[in-house]
């Protein structure tokens, strides 16, 4: 079972923002098929949210054929991603690398490559919707 | 879909003083409904009319499709924590529960004992002796456990410590989760409200400025940064809610239906709290962000 966090001054909606987890954890190995994800009563419990978000948060995970729900059960996912698939991406991660030296060597200091980052992907994530 | 709580045009006068003003109102079942106002704009009138607490002097209300009449079919439908979650000093956790039990014809005893336990109250500690944070769990224990179908809540957390704020918002939510129960319940704080609420209701000086499902809201309002302009400059379907201009930059709050359309600006999402704040500062100077900049250089 894995626990949510949220982060109110990410500027990520709440709902975004368990569904990203679920997502890392499933890319961490955390989470793979079969894996019953904790009930909205049991997550509520511990972040105090509302419980709307935390349906919605699931509904989309459904969507994205990450997760099934079983009436009267729970919901479960579906899907591995794995340790692989990071592993996978070994060529992007080096451009990563490259491209963070080259941040650096313009004098851009970690926090200011966070805010880029954040930034830019908030804004590509906006253009792609 | 059968609204929570309809008011039409409703006010409240107290001698000379208008607490409450023209309030039209309509809350859908299923949400936890944030009322959201700074201290004395009429939230606690609109709570205490919504229980029947309070006559209002004018409009019409209607709670659960019922008039808040104050008859038991109705009491045993709406549960009501006041301000600063009042408990009974003299009286033990244990006798709380027996009092509900009595009062109540819905009482599920088997949750309040074990919401109770689950807290670690001693039921024969005397409430006056507990402290804040544990008292305001039990009133809240007993506000759900008559199993309303609305629960309404003044300020429920205003005086409670951080960690006591986050410990009854986290049974509050789990009662929600469980008994599908819609609640209303008021701050001054958003950021009390920010994560529990799916629905916002902005009261200020006795009249509501601003209602809506919280995701919806978010969309609709955007923070524009742009050379200095006057907001008639703007495009047509942008609603200046709010405006502030220094010697060459402009900074608006706009609402819009149908998208922000692009323009020489740069444009974000604001936060929850910036929105309300937004409508505070229109409500309370009103006329002063939709005029033309003129004189205030900064």
């Amino acid at each position: 079972m894995i626990d949510f966090h949220l982060d109110a001054r990410s500027g990520i909606s709440p709902y975004l923002q368990i569904v990203g987890q679920v997502r890392q954890a499933l890319l961490l190995g955390l989470l793979s098929e079969g894996d019953k994800l904790p009930t909205v009563k049991e997550v509520v419990a511990k972040v105090a949210i509302n419980p709307n978000t935390v349906s919605k948060a699931y509904r989309e995970l459904e969507h994205l054929g990450l997760a099934a729900a079983k009436p009267g059960v729970g919901t479960f996912i579906t899907r591995s991603l794995g340790h692989a698939s990071l592993a996978e991406h070994g060529p992007l991660q080096q451009e990563l690398r490259a491209w963070l030296t080259k941040a650096r060597a313009a004098g851009l200091t970690e926090p200011g490559i966070e805010a880029m980052f954040q930034n830019t992907l908030r804004e590509s994530a906006e253009e792609e919707k | 879909m059968n609204a929570i709580l309809q008011t039409h045009a409703l006010g409240k006068r107290y001698g000379k003083r208008q607490a409450l003003a023209d309030c039209t109102l309509e809350l859908p079942p299923g949400h936890v409904v944030g009322l959201v106002g700074p201290n004395g704009a009429g939230k606690t009138t609109l709570l205490k009319i919504a229980c029947g607490m309070l006559a209002p002097t004018t409009g019409r209300i209607e709670v659960l499709g019922n008039e808040p009449n104050g008859t038991p079919a109705q009491l045993a439908r709406v549960g009501y924590v006041a301000q600063d979650t009042p408990t009974y000093s003299a009286l033990s956790v244990g006798d709380h529960l027996t009092l509900g039990a009595r009062m109540n014809p819905r009482w599920d005893a088997k949750l309040a004992r074990a919401r109770v336990e689950q807290l670690n109250l001693d039921p024969k500690q005397k409430a006056g002796k507990l402290s804040g944070g544990q008292r305001a769990q039990l009133a809240l224990t007993v506000a759900v456990a008559k199993r309303p179908e609305l629960l309404i809540l003044d300020e429920p957390v205003a005086s409670l410590d951080p960690l006591a704020r986050r410990g009854f918002l986290r049974h509050l939510m789990e009662s929600v989760a469980e008994n599908d129960t819609s609640v209303i319940l008021s701050s001054h704080l958003v950021s009390d409200l920010e994560r529990v609420c799916d629905y916002l209701v902005v009261l200020v000086s006795s009249r509501v400025h601003l209602a809506g499902e919280t995701e919806e809201l978010l969309a609709q309002h955007y923070r524009i940064v742009c050379t200095r302009r006057a907001p008639s400059d703007l495009p047509a379907g942008l609603d200046v809610i709010w405006a502030e201009h220094s010697d060459r930059q402009s900074t608006f709050v706009v609402r819009t239906q149908t998208g922000l359309p692009t323009g020489d600006w740069s444009a974000e999402h604001l936060e929850l709290e910036d929105l309300v704040l937004a409508y505070m500062e229109r409500a309370v100077e009103p006329g002063r962000f939709t005029t033309t900049p003129t004189g205030d250089t900064r």
